[in-house]
């Protein structure tokens, strides 16, 4: 992908808004994890995803063709769920109800991360035709 | 045969309806013209079909029976047969406008296989950029130029000229292949015209038009994009040296099909490859800015960095206009060329058996005899060079004033010329200058190039042409704006591969 930082950073919320949401819906009856942990989850990965998306950002200017490889943006789940569990286990995520076992949480961080990403490397452009050349810009 | 251009409408700028009458050349209506009818038109009308034109507003002018048909031709002369890669990636689909599903994606259903995906998510760091075959795009043009019914609005011929039209719009003047139209030749009276003429002809290096022109010999002497087949197979039959000249992917492409020979028919074939200029490494001002390179060559998967097409780039290009828009092209421009994994193992492979042969020249001169000598101004010196052949591979960059059409343009339409000397457009592919009344013409293509937008003479670049035009022509009131919810749709259509349908606020027709 191609994208500028405000781009990166409004696909983030929308994906993860709907997405992620609709993959909530459906994983949290199957998991030891209450419908408002799961969306604060989800919240905390929007919001504290605007840091992230400043350094990839930065990263990226090291690239000569200024583009984010599609592996990039899966492998990049990694350090981004584990900075998020390291946070819950500190109490550090406000609004949370009570942290979930370690495993509910790779599932449900996992297969939302997996599902966005799927859907900014395709489907994405199919509603959207003018987002892939605007940097990921929605509006 | 009556229906000629009169001497008063060759040297008026501007036509009025009864001056046109009047030299009795028969007048066609249609809102929206586009001459050409190569990639560029067809990926232009894809998308104005797709948000709801009917083919009956709109005319392709052109001498081709196939969009694809002369980058096809282009293609094979220049080493890239119907089973080879091409350079443009995954999404870059000209039959697709949303560019999903991808080549790769589409490759992998139809074979069964997951390769094609695995390769498009370890690309670029642990693969080349995934590039689908060039018969693959050729078949999908097939396929979606039947969806839109493409070859109702084809009308064949030549395009002499498009002049302004008093009262507003222009008038488009065909030449039919003789014998199909009673009049000698056509005028298209439209709102809109597009322009997507490709490129405006070959052009050779200096001293080796010099050469053929002198000696009459096109046999030794080729440029890669004329058909050179005779090279090869004079290779088989008896060993040579082959002098390469250019260091973009179309000499890489000649390096590989002379290696590629050499290596299957257990040829003898040396190679004498001289760059203009030679890269020797990483090259740029900063950290920020620096584009792979060596043995000759600089390294980028396209002909421009990845994110002219979409990005950062892109966004930047598009507020920069002038000295700096020029300065921006010179740092990411220039000839570049894939660091393909094949190509540089061949490569090696020629430099250890010392057959193949890379350094900066300018050559001054070529003589005949025997064998062919190239006089080369060389770092050690200047050097006698012998080759029974000599590729020039350095390009179709010939100036846009070779087109008769776009030299109309400059002269009578009011068109100028932008930092790079191609036509001047606006962002919306506008041409700068040749308004007329409420109507509009517009450009795409390599005859563009040195505008906002760079990536302007690639597939993907020439649909962002085409949706920026479309939105332009939405805006002015002509065409529906293609949204979320119609585009989901056509999405649909085109998956199931049902022809398209004019849209239900159309109601101009
Ligand atoms: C060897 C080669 C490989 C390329 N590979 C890629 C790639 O891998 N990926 C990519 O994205 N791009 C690639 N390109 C670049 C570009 O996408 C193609 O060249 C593409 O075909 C350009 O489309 P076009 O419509 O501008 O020109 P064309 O497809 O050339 O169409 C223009 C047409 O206009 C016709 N015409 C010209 N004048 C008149 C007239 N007066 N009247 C009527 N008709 C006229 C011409 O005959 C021509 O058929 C490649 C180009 C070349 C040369």
């Amino acid at each position: 992908m191609v994208p500028i930082l405000i781009g990166r950073i409004q696909t983030r919320f929308f994906l993860i808004a709907l997405v992620g949401s609709l993959v909530t819906l459906v994983l949290v009856p199957l998991l030891p994890l209450s419908y408002r942990d799961a969306f604060v989850v989800l919240l905390a990965v929007a919001v504290i995803g605007i840091g992230w998306e400043l350094l990839y950002h930065l990263l990226m200017q090291f690239r000569w063709e200024k583009d984010w490889p599609t592996l990039f943006g899966l492998l990049t789940g990694v350090p981004e769920g584990l900075l998020l569990w390291f946070l819950l286990k500190a109490g550090a995520v406000p609004l949370i109800g009570a942290v979930p076992p370690g495993w509910a949480f790779a599932v449900h961080f996992g297969v939302v991360w997996v599902a966005v990403w799927l859907a900014a490397n395709g489907p994405m452009r199919v509603p959207f035709l003018r987002w892939r050349f605007r940097g990921g810009r929605l509006v | 045969m009556s229906g000629e251009l009169t001497s008063r409408l060759l040297e008026s700028p501007l036509w009025t309806d009864a001056m046109v009458h009047e030299s009795g050349i028969e007048v066609r209506d249609v809102p929206f013209v586009t001459v050409g009818g190569g990639i560029g038109s067809f990926v232009t009308v894809d998308y104005l079909r797709i948000a709801g034109v009917p083919t009956g507003q709109i005319a392709v002018l052109s001498n081709i029976d196939h969009p694809w048909q002369t980058y096809q031709y282009l293609t094979r002369v220049s080493q890239i047969p119907v089973p080879e890669r091409i350079r443009s990636d995954s999404s870059s689909r000209p039959d697709n406008i949303w560019g999903f599903p991808s080549y790769a994606l589409s490759e992998a259903w139809r074979e069964r296989s997951v390769r094609p995906l695995l390769h498009v998510l370890g690309e670029p760091i642990f693969a080349d950029y995934w590039t689908p075959r060039a018969g693959a795009v050729f078949a999908s043009l097939e396929r979606e130029s039947a969806r839109i019914a493409y070859p109702d609005m084809l009308v064949k011929g030549v395009v002499r000229m498009v002049r302004r039209r008093a009262g507003g719009g222009y008038f488009t003047i065909l030449t039919p292949p003789a014998g199909t139209t009673s009049t000698k030749r056509v005028a298209y009276r439209s709102r809109f015209v597009h322009i997507a003429v490709g490129y405006p002809g070959l052009k050779f290096l200096p001293d080796l038009q010099a050469f053929r022109e002198e000696h009459g010999d096109f046999h030794h002497v080729v440029n890669a994009y004329e058909p050179h087949e005779h090279v090869y197979e004079s290779l088989k039959t008896a060993p040579g040296t082959v002098m390469v000249r250019g260091g973009g992917i179309v000499a890489s492409r000649v390096l590989q099909r002379l290696m590629d020979d050499r290596e299957k028919f257990g040829l003898q074939t040396e190679i004498e490859h001289v760059f203009r200029t030679f890269v020797t490494g990483s090259h740029g001002p900063h950290r920020w800015s620096r584009r792979k390179g060596g043995h000759g060559f600089a390294y980028q998967g396209f002909n421009y960095p990845k994110s002219v097409w979409g990005g950062q780039l892109k966004a930047k290009m598009r507020k920069l206009d002038g000295e700096e828009r020029a300065a921006e092209y010179r740092r990411m421009g220039g000839t570049n060329t894939p660091k393909r994994r094949r190509w540089q193992q061949q490569m090696q492979a020629g430099r250890d058996g010392g057959w193949y042969r890379a350094y900066r020249g300018l050559v001054d001169e070529v003589q005949p005899g025997n064998r062919l000598t190239s006089i080369v101004q060389r770092d050690d010196g200047v050097q006698r060079i012998a080759s029974d052949f000599i590729i020039d591979c350095t390009g179709l960059e010939a100036d846009i004033a070779d087109h008769r059409l776009l030299s109309d343009l400059l002269t009578n339409g009011g068109a100028g010329r932008n930092p790079l000397g191609r036509l001047e457009v606006e962002r919306t592919f506008e041409v700068k200058g040749t308004a007329s009344g409420d109507g509009a013409l517009y450009a795409s293509g390599t005859a563009t190039l040195g505008g906002y937008f760079p990536g302007v003479d690639t597939f993907l670049g020439l649909q962002v042409a085409a949706q920026e035009i479309a939105d332009d022509l939405a805006r002015r009131g002509w065409a529906p704006r293609l949204g979320p919810l119609r585009s989901t749709a056509q999405w649909i259509r085109w998956s199931l591969n049902r022809p398209v349908e004019g849209s239900a606020s159309w109601s101009r027709s």
